[in-house]
């Protein structure tokens, strides 16, 4: 392979991508080498066991990922918004929305809403670090590499383009030839495993580390709803496991899974996929849901409104998106007796939903709302989100879907769900959690400009679309036809008022860096769970006296009461782990035993194989048990965080 | 507070006359627009649901902007607080109730809908339908129409008023034949047949298209539906008998190749030696161009918005 096949040659606008990352990698290296910082970054972050900072990684490569996913939209939209638009071609249109996609939920969605989880959980249920530390640093890396694997695609060997259900036998050897399409299937398998791991990992941290006293009746929606995603995530993703390799194996090896020739199964990569997508849309939704309940409680000053139907209907969820995933193809022709029952149970999900929507609007009746940043956030999520949600009903109902089905109506309600749930559930929980994670509180007024920006971009982007599919636009299509000109046009106006949305958005994290007040308190919006009763900073091991917990809303109880978590007399020594490079030297190995099979360079390939065997047979001769922090270091940490 | 409600109802009566523009608006729009029993059946079923679906809005909209205006903290608001009201179970069970109720109302005509759209329309009854088998491959139709010994690429003729009997395969990627103003889709795939029924009411010439990606040329497999009267349509079907040409095998394994053509007739059909929808002819055309598949169009935007198939229809 000569290197002009290995780089992508010949689109001015890769061209200009590969100036940009050489030029921004260049920048940071200088900026690291001239402060003298790669030390720092070494010891503090890349070999970090930490869970808050590996949830403050975990959110920033979300950011960044959001970046691109989202540079990815504006493109499309400029392409789309006048018929004779010629500003991507067909093929480049096809690999940008396929990465679009990918990116979104993959390397966006999920690792967004396991940061704040990162960040969170653990404290919300007084531990001090998750169940496996180092497991989880595994996690956030391979989700890492996995990411940094799909993004550098587009630059060398060639974007995937398949879309991101990559259905066969479009994806297989013969109609996607080249190193593309292993480009996903090897990103997603690498970040694949670090999110199965989080999955098992949170699950044991949430049942044997809770504070004594914290019932599982007891645990904050947040927790709650994190819980049942991981059984969503350990059910479900194994299925994506075996699909990808399956479809690997096919590509590089000739098997024939998903193939046309030798009469494979082209159709059962497609119900493979869904068996794993449709739970992963409620994993990307679920933990939306928990946010918006701790913010709305929080805000409207006032109990969560039927706590334990609550947590019953998101249960009833998780069950039953295991149970509908055929209403991504009722056209594929299984027979109206089948696509009665999918009908039936995908319509069946709305009644959770539904009284899950009718819970947080009681939680707002004889309350005292405050409308900050974060609650503006989880205010607009409600109505919004219904129109998200009947619209999937609408889709939900077979004979109705056929005319739905491959059309904008369909992009209309994913975007209307995803966004209006799980990103304005991440930005809400970002500015929510924000004066945790790094001790001071984001900007109000500018945070209510890219709110207001944002939210209204949404709108005016994505409900045209519903009357676009309504007039037979198919999606997919890179072009448009002068019928559906002026509602296109509107659309695209709305998504770059998102994007200045979110510049907006990432401006504000700088501003507030250097100009808002440092926290004091650790408890800025008086909050009512126990994350809210660690000081800021928060220091490594969370809780200097582990908490007891009598009451729902451990903290709001406390505080009623006029108690305190931190008893000095009660300190004792603090068991917490050490900082450990492995993860991430497994993780960057992964990664280029992955690129050299996305090459089919198998003996690389295999070489990394063994290197990663070699490393985690070394892990398991490891013998480092941690260390303790004394006493005196407590008192004086815990002293100087509280001004005591 | 008496402020606040002349907003509020100002603002309902903007909404009411939005809606109204609006669903005057949408009558225009191709689904909600039918042309055949087909999509009018959906399209009543459509709009059926948004009746109790916008009524879901209406009162989910309603109680939000009552809880907002009512409830939020502002300097000697008069409105209670009570921290600590966290349940109520009579409440819960209506609203459980009625979600319930609404989706049973609409699962029943779901339902009967789907097993109706499993036989040929009722209003042609008397007739049996015409059977076409519209077959794709990357990326666009044949159309072959087997008891009047013809075959069409990317355009189709039908008579109005007798049901379409569309048996759909694909000689490689999976593709969906949609027509909207006629009614929904169903997959095209390799080595199965899928049975589509449809009809036209009205002559016209209507929308056709692939309706899932499959590639670099899927916006283009695009192909226009003729219908017209049945002596119309007998015509067409006898000038096409006598003057196209026969389709070779030679002839129609070079179409196979994945590229686009424009519209094209014959006076015979591929089924005569080869059906995709069936084991046999699942890798019929992936053995003859494999490396085609390869190539790339390199495929731009049209000018002047000129898309899809074009050429005499008809004429080679
Ligand atoms: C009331 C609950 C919901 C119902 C009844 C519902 C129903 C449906 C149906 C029937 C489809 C398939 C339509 C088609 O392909 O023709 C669909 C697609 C989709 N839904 Fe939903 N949905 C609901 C909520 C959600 C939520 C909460 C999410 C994610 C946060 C979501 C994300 C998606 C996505 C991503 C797709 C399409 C993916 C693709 O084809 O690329 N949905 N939904
Ligand atoms: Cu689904």
């Amino acid at each position: 392979m000569g290197l002009d096949e290995f780089f992508v040659t010949g689109e001015p606008l890769i061209y200009a991508g590969m100036v940009a990352i050489t030029l921004v990698s260049g920048a940071i290296i200088f900026l690291l080498t001239y402060f003298k910082k790669w030390k720092w970054l070494w010891r503090e972050w890349l070999t970090t066991v930490d869970h808050k900072r590996i949830g403050i990684m975990y959110i920033l490569s979300a950011l960044a990922m959001l970046f691109r996913a989202g540079s990815d939209a504006l493109m499309m939209r400029t392409q789309l918004a006048f018929p004779d638009m010629n500003f991507l071609n067909a093929q480049h249109y096809n690999e940008i929305f396929t990465t679009h996609g990918t990116i979104m939920i993959f390397f966006m969605a999920m690792p967004f809403l396991i940061g704040l989880m990162n960040i969170v959980v653990p404290q919300q249920i007084g531990a001090r670090d998750f169940a496996f530390p180092y497991l989880n640093a595994l996690s956030f890396w391979s989700f890492f590499f996995g990411a940094m694997l799909f993004n550098v695609s587009f630059v060398i060997g060639g974007a995937p383009d398949a879309g991101w259900t990559s259905y066969t036998p479009l994806a297989g050897d013969i109609m996607s030839q080249g190193p593309g399409q292993n480009f996903y299937l090897l990103a997603l398998q690498l970040s694949g495993i670090g999110t199965l791991a989080t999955g098992i990992n949170l699950m044991v941290t949430i049942l044997k580390m809770r504070a004594p006293g914290m019932t599982l009746f007891k645990m904050p929606i947040f927790t709650w709803s994190t819980f049942i995603t991981m059984f969503i995530i350990v059910f479900a993703f194994p299925i994506l496991t075996i699909a990808l390799a399956l479809m690997t194996i096919d590509r590089i090896f000739g098997s024939h899974f998903f193939t046309l020739a030798g009469e494979g199964l082209p159709m059962m990569w497609a119900n493979l996929f869904w068996m794993w997508g449709h739970p992963e849309v409620y994993i990307v939704i679920l933990p939306a849901f928990g946010i918006f309940s701790e913010v709305i409680a929080t805000f409207a000053r006032k109990r969560l409104f039927g706590y334990t139907v609550m947590v019953w209907s998101i249960i009833l969820i998780a069950g039953l998106s295991f149970l509908v995933w055929v209403h991504h193809f009722f056209t594929m022709g299984a027979g109206a007796f089948v696509n009665s029952i999918f009908s039936v149970t995908t319509m069946a999900i709305a009644i959770p939903t539904g009284v899950k929507i009718f819970n947080w609007l009681a939680t707002l009746y004889k309350s005292r709302i405050r409308t900050t940043t974060a609650m503006m956030w989880a205010l607009a999520f409600i109505p919004s989100f219904t129109i998200g949600g009947i619209t999937g009903v609408m889709l939900g109902m077979a004979a109705a879907d056929y005319q739905f089905h491959n059309s904008y109506f369909l992009i209309a309600h994913f975007h209307y769900v995803l966004i209006a749930g799980t990103v304005f559930g991440c930005f809400a929980g970002l500015v929510y959690w924000y004066p945790k994670m790094f001790g001071h509180k984001l900007n109000e007024r500018i945070g209510k400009w890219a709110f207001w920006l944002f939210v209204i971009g949404f709108h005016i982007c994505f409900l045209p679309q519903y009357f676009l599919g309504l007039d037979g636009m198919p999606r997919r299509v890179f072009h448009i036809v002068p019928e559906w000109f002026n509602l296109n046009v509107i659309s695209t106006i709305g998504a770059f008022g998102m994007g200045l949305g979110f510049a907006v958005f990432v401006y504000n994290i700088y501003y507030s860096y250097r100009y808002s007040e440092r926290e004091q308190t650790g408890d800025p919006w008086d909050g009512r769970t126990l994350e809210w009763a660690t000081p800021t900073p928060v220091p490594e091991y969370n809780f200097a006296v582990v908490p007891h917990v009598k009451e729902h809303d451990a903290y709001w109880d406390m505080k009623q009461k006029g108690e305190t978590i931190y008893d000095e007399s009660k300190v004792e020594p603090i068991h917490m782990p050490n900082s450990t490079g492995q993860p991430f030297i497994m993780s960057a190995i992964m990664f280029f035993a992955s690129f050299a099979l996305v090459f089919e360079w198998i003996w690389l390939a295999v070489a990394g194989l063994v290197t990663i065997l070699v490393t985690m047979g070394i892990r398991s001769f490891d013998y480092d048990e941690g260390r303790h922090i004394d006493v005196e270091e407590i008192k004086q940490t815990e002293r100087s965080a509280r001004g005591l | 507070m008496r402020h606040t409600r002349k907003h509020l109802s100002k603002g309902l009566v903007f909404i009411l006359i939005g809606l109204i523009l609006l669903l005057s608006g949408c009558s225009e729009l191709t689904v909600l627009d039918p042309k055949g029993p087909v999509a009018e059946s959906q399209r009543d079923l459509i709009l059926y649901s948004l009746i109790f679906l916008l009524g879901v809005v209406a009162v989910v909209f309603s109680l939000f902007i009552f809880m907002v205006v009512k409830y939020r903290d502002k300097p000697n608001r008069k409105a209670e607080y009570k921290p600590d009201l966290h349940g109520n179970r009579t409440i819960e069970i209506i609203w459980t109730i009625i979600p319930i109720m609404i989706v049973t109302s609409l699962s029943i005509p779901t339902i009967t809908t789907l097993f109706d759209l499993e036989e040929p329309p009722e209003s042609s009854a008397e007739q049996e339908p015409l059977v076409i088998h519209a077959t794709t491959a990357d990326w666009k139709w044949f159309f072959s129409y087997p008891e009047q010994g013809i075959e069409t690429v990317n355009y189709l003729h039908i008579p109005t008023d007798r049901g379409i009997e569309f048996h759909l395969s694909s000689a490689d990627s999976m593709t969906a034949l949609w027509i909207p103003a006629l009614g929904g889709q169903k997959y095209n795939m390799a080595g199965m047949e899928n049975i589509l029924y449809l009809q036209a009411d009205e002559t016209g010439v209507f929308q056709g298209r692939n309706s899932n990606f499959n590639g670099e040329g899927f916006a283009e497999q695009t192909f226009k539906v003729h219908a017209e009267s049945s002596s119309d349509f007998q015509d067409w079907v006898e000038s096409t008998q006598n003057s196209a040409p026969e389709l070779t095998q030679e002839k129609y394994d070079s179409l196979l190749k994945p590229e686009l053509v424009d519209t094209m007739a014959f006076s015979s059909t591929h089924l005569e030696w080869v059906d995709h929808g069936t084991k046999d002819g699942m890798d019929y055309s992936i053995e003859r161009h494999r490396d085609a598949f390869a190539e790339q169009l390199e495929l731009k935007n049209g000018q002047n918005h000129e898309h899809g198939p074009s050429g005499e229809e008809g004429e080679e």
